[in-house]
């Protein structure tokens, strides 16, 4: 038996190795800083992710590799993924650094801790080639998110967020996990490549395989987030802390969208027709609810949440347009492809652009004792600091999907496949479902330019902070004048990655 | 140099809107009213070469600039303008002056903000004049809303916020599905040019869908009855500039489209559909000028004519003639003039009353008399008197109708006399008779400012009325070049 034992290729992993071992020690570090600022371990934080991404350039390959016994695969995809994700924790982590420390009880090594390991399980989830990397990727980055919400123990609310987050994700880890095993069955394999090969060799257990992959479905749109499955987003959104709040509403959603390339694209393309059908449902559904029920909102995360809840459902619209049946019954999987998937992926990554940045803003304007979490707060804003609102009012539009921010066209992206995939009525549905969200992200616009103050502190908020959110504003914008930049990324990473 | 004046036009006046932003808060008032003065004339200098470098004998696009913009969707920085567009973004440049005159002591609060917006707005507009793109197009077309909203909802009157959400949401679900339209365009023809867009054939009832797709922006932005609603809540709301910008420009924007997409790109369904086209230009004309005779406001009142003399505009443009296009075409830059110019007029009462109530006046006369005779000026115009330049665009178009069926042309000669009766009696309601009341009576005539805006106004209104041919001939090459595209079908 130990005769067949070969060491895997360590290489493609290279850079999660060096995160959980950075973390480790990290957490051991932790114990001997003094600070209570934690300075020390804010920045061995963020010098790991720069790491991390060092090591993902320098590792790059053209080539899809496989690794411990193809369960982990890093693609293209994943190499461009990740780098997003990196950029995306440390932009989070350097958000939320005055609030943690506002808040002494949430500034605990821990914080920036359990934040790498969600990383971590993030990333595993990305480069998954395999129901069981899958399954270990989610529930890392889940029980770091669960103790995360939890952090602030005081806080009513953060409890009662993260019990709701925690029961209502371990139903969907479960439901997930009977999905895999209700395929596993059908197929005999439980790495998605091999899935795809005896799918498409021979018609496998149809009955069965539907069957598991409707509870596939239900758990990965548990960690999307779009209805029926939403119900957490709300809740949690609006009970975690702001900061953790950010984390949650941003690099997850990569990572999301890499699990659902590699289960239904990459394992389970044979099956496009049905899964299709169960997605085109709930991103109908998610558009519809996430867009009506924000407008009720007067908590901006809630908003925020149910605008999540929204783009994830605008989202799904291009993973649906990838596989198009023509009049003889044939599936035309090549062509539309590559610009359906891409423009979910750029979707996804203008959406964490644009949403750390709106979260960033909420964190920018709390300070001690005061959360800045209602609408109301964001009152004439115009007034107390011009340049934030205007950085507010572009992050706004850009959701809302106006030119010339990037918002815009992430939707034209992916509009465009879904008329290339003859689904027009989807397109009308997803268009006037915007115009009803315009709305409320028109009514932060007015509350900040045309409404008066009432609440007249000066804007705080730490220089880096500053710049990054500027920076980070300014982007929603240049890169709406240049689309082209992360659309070809996208494109050209999935060209390489899609078999 | 020739080859980036449309580039000039659009991105010099947007450069000097965030130039004047900067200057920050209203301390540098005085600053920024400079610099955005500045930008506005230098924007409209640019935009002259235009017009003496144009080649009247070209049908086709002039001054034209092409870039990759998005290889990825196909999509180019593709400018151009031929005789249809041409003057409107020199009427664009030469508004934005007027407008950023017309706020220079009114506007005391985010002098700076107000400036820039206008600045960036009318770099916005001169890009959907001049966009030969379809996303280019759609992308000016779409931001362009963002100032407006924020002008409206900024500085507009006690129910702003009303009027500009109703401004947005509306133009909003026009642009949305034109956009599925564009996106429609380019899975069909591959491309998203308008001019390949001209020559691409397209099956009638697909053809049917585009137009109506397309007609609901257009119409939304005309506006048409009966999607015309939002524009009398944004007019009354909007301060004097948002008003004259809003009259003057971004009504011709919706009538541009139906030259620049509806037309030349589903003939078949324009022929098809000219009759419900004529229908509702008609109950504009007829019925909206009913609307306009009974109202109390004044700026309604002109909201109100503002939309029945675009009726007449739709009216020409879908009998698919020479002279009713031109007629339409002249239409739409009188109507920027004297619009703009009748809106400047109420601006400059309420500035002092705070009213723009007719009943409120009377005898205004007798305390302003240089801004009596200016606004007789305007009324006239508006009434479409010979040798304003109302009475030009009207004229040709109700020969255009004449050729085309009598009735329809009886039905439109009715708004000469509409157009009359409400623009002459508001103005004898407000500027004849006895002084009203004392606060008419505390009045004080124009200054020099004001003087000079309604006076540059009104030259522009007799130039055009008295010697048409300027305009006229620069369309010519180009709106025969249109109807010969009208005319052929495009079915296969």
């Amino acid at each position: 038996m130990f005769d067949q034992f070969v060491v895997p290729d360590l290489l493609p992993a290279a850079p999660e190795i060096f995160l959980v071992v950075m973390a480790s020690a990290i957490l051991l570090i932790d114990l001997f800083v003094k600070d209570s600022r934690r300075t020390a371990t804010f920045a061995l934080s963020v010098l790991t992710l720069l790491g991390c991404a060092v090591i993902q350039t320098m590792t790059w390959t053209p080539d899809i590799t496989y690794t411990f016994s193809n369960m982990f695969v890093d693609d293209q995809m994943a190499d461009l993924l990740k780098l997003f994700l990196y950029l995306t924790v440390i932009m989070v982590l350097f958000y939320s650094r005055a609030y943690v420390i506002d808040r002494g009880e949430m500034n605990k090594g821990e914080y920036y801790v359990l934040a790498l390991f969600a990383t971590l399980g993030m990333m595993v989830m990305i480069s998954a080639n395999s129901f069981v990397t899958v399954y270990i990727g989610i529930e890392l980055l889940s029980l770091s998110l669960y103790a995360m919400v939890a952090l602030n123990r005081a806080s009513l609310s953060a409890s009662e967020a993260a019990m709701k987050y925690f029961i209502l994700g371990a139903l969907a880890s479960g439901l997930l996990l009977y999905g895999m095993s209700m395929i596993y069955g059908g197929t005999g394999s439980l790495e998605l490549t091999a899935i795809d090969e005896v799918l498409r060799n021979d018609g496998a257990n149809g009955k069965l395989l539907v069957f598991g992959l409707v509870f596939l479905i239900a758990g990965l749109a548990f960690k999307l987030g779009v209805v029926p499955f939403h119900m957490w987003i709300p809740d949690v959104y609006h009970g975690a802390p702001t900061s953790v709040t950010l984390l949650i509403g941003s690099a997850p959603k990569l990572a999301a969208f890499a699990v659902v390339m590699r289960l239904l694209v990459n394992g389970l393309l044979p099956l496009a027709v049905e899964w299709q059908n169960m997605l085109i449902i709930m991103a109908v559904l998610s558009m519809a609810i996430g867009n009506l029920a924000a407008i009720a909102q007067s908590n901006i995360k809630r908003m925020l949440a149910y605008s999540a809840i929204s783009h994830m459902g605008f989202m799904l619209l291009g993973i649906v347009s990838g596989v198009v049946g023509d009049a003889s019954g044939q599936f035309d999987a090549a062509h539309h492809a590559l610009a359906a998937y891409g423009s979910a992926m750029f979707y996804v990554i203008a959406y964490v652009l644009m949403s750390l940045g709106t979260f960033g803003m909420i964190l920018l304007m709390a300070r001690s004792g005061f959360e800045a979490d209602t609408l109301d707060d964001f009152k004439g804003l115009n007034q107390r600091s011009p340049w934030f609102a205007a950085v507010m009012m572009m992050l706004m539009f850009s959701m809302a999907g106006i030119p010339f921010f990037i918002g815009f066209f992430a939707k034209l992206s992916v509009l465009m496949a879904v008329i290339d995939a003859g689904h027009t009525w989807l397109a009308i549905v997803a268009v006037l479902f915007s115009l009803i969200g315009a709305f409320y992200y028109l009514r932060v616009v007015k509350l900040m330019y045309f409404d008066a103050p009432e609440d007249a502190t000066p804007i705080g908020g730490s220089a880096d902070m500053r710049l990054l959110l500027s920076v980070n504003g300014v982007a929603v914008a240049a890169l709406g004048l240049f689309p082209q930049v992360i659309m070809a990324l996208c494109a050209f990473s999935l060209l390489n990655s899609l078999n | 140099m020739s080859n980036y004046l449309l580039s000039l036009a659009i991105w010099l006046p947007i450069a000097a809107g965030v130039l004047v932003l900067l200057t920050g808060s209203d301390r540098n008032a005085p600053l920024a009213r400079m610099l955005a003065l500045v930008g506005a004339i230098a924007g409209f200098l640019v935009t002259l070469p235009l017009w003496a470098g144009f080649d009247t004998a070209e049908a086709g696009m002039q001054f034209v600039e092409f870039r990759n913009w998005i290889p990825y969707f196909n999509v180019h920085y593709h400018l151009g303008v031929d005789g249809i567009s041409m003057l409107f973004v020199i009427l664009n440049a030469f508004i934005t002056v007027i407008v950023v005159a017309a706020g220079w002591e009114v506007i005391t609060q985010r002098v700076a903000q107000y400036n820039a917006a206008f600045l960036i707005m009318s770099g916005l507009m001169n890009g959907i004049f001049a966009a030969l793109d379809g996303v280019l197009f759609y992308v000016f077309f779409e931001a362009s809303l963002i100032p407006m909203y924020l002008i409206i909802g900024a500085w507009g009157g006690p129910n702003r916020v009303y009027a500009a959400f109703k401004f947005f949401l509306y133009t909003l679900f026009g642009s949305l599905l034109f956009l599925l339209a564009l996106i429609y365009l380019y899975v069909h023809s591959g491309s998203f040019s308008i001019l390949d867009w001209h020559d691409t054939a397209i099956p009638l009832d697909a053809q049917i869908w585009i137009f109506l797709a397309f007609l609901i922006a257009f119409a939304v932005k005309v506006p048409m009855w009966p999607v015309h609603t939002w524009l009398p809540d944004a007019h009354v709301e909007a301060p004097t500039g948002g008003s004259i910008v809003l009259a003057a420009i971004a009504l011709k924007l919706g009538a541009y489209g139906f030259l620049r997409f509806s037309l030349p790109i589903a003939p078949d369904a324009s022929h098809q559909l000219a009759g419900l086209i004529i229908a509702l230009s008609l109950i504009a004309v007829v019925y909206i000028g009913f609307v306009a005779l009974v109202q109390a406001d004044m700026k309604k009142l002109v909201a109100y004519s503002s939309i029945a003399h675009m009726g007449f505009v739709t009216l020409g443009f879908f009998m698919f003639s020479a002279l009713g296009i031109e007629g339409a075409l002249v239409q739409m830059i009188s109507h920027g003039f004297v619009s703009g110019a009748m809106f400047f007029c109420i601006g400059v009462m309420y500035d002092r009353l705070h009213s723009r109530q007719i009943a409120d006046y009377g005898g205004v006369v007798n305390t302003m008399p240089k801004f009596a005779a200016l606004f007789m000026l305007f009324s006239m115009a508006n009434a479409g008197l010979p040798a304003t330049s109302g009475f030009v665009g009207e004229f040709m178009v109700i020969l255009g109708a004449v050729q085309y069926n009598f009735w329809i042309a009886f039905a439109a000669a009715t708004s000469l006399i509409l157009g009359a009766a409400y623009s002459l009696w508001m103005y004898k309601r407000v500027i004849f008779g006895a002084v009203a009341n004392p606060h008419v009576a505390e009045l004080t005539d124009i200054n020099k400012r004001e003087f000079l805006i309604l006076g540059l106004l009104a030259l522009c209104t007799l130039w055009l009325g008295l010697y048409p041919q300027a305009f006229t001939e620069v369309m010519h090459a180009s709106v025969g070049n249109l109807i010969d595209h009208v005319n052929i079908s495009k079915i296969q």
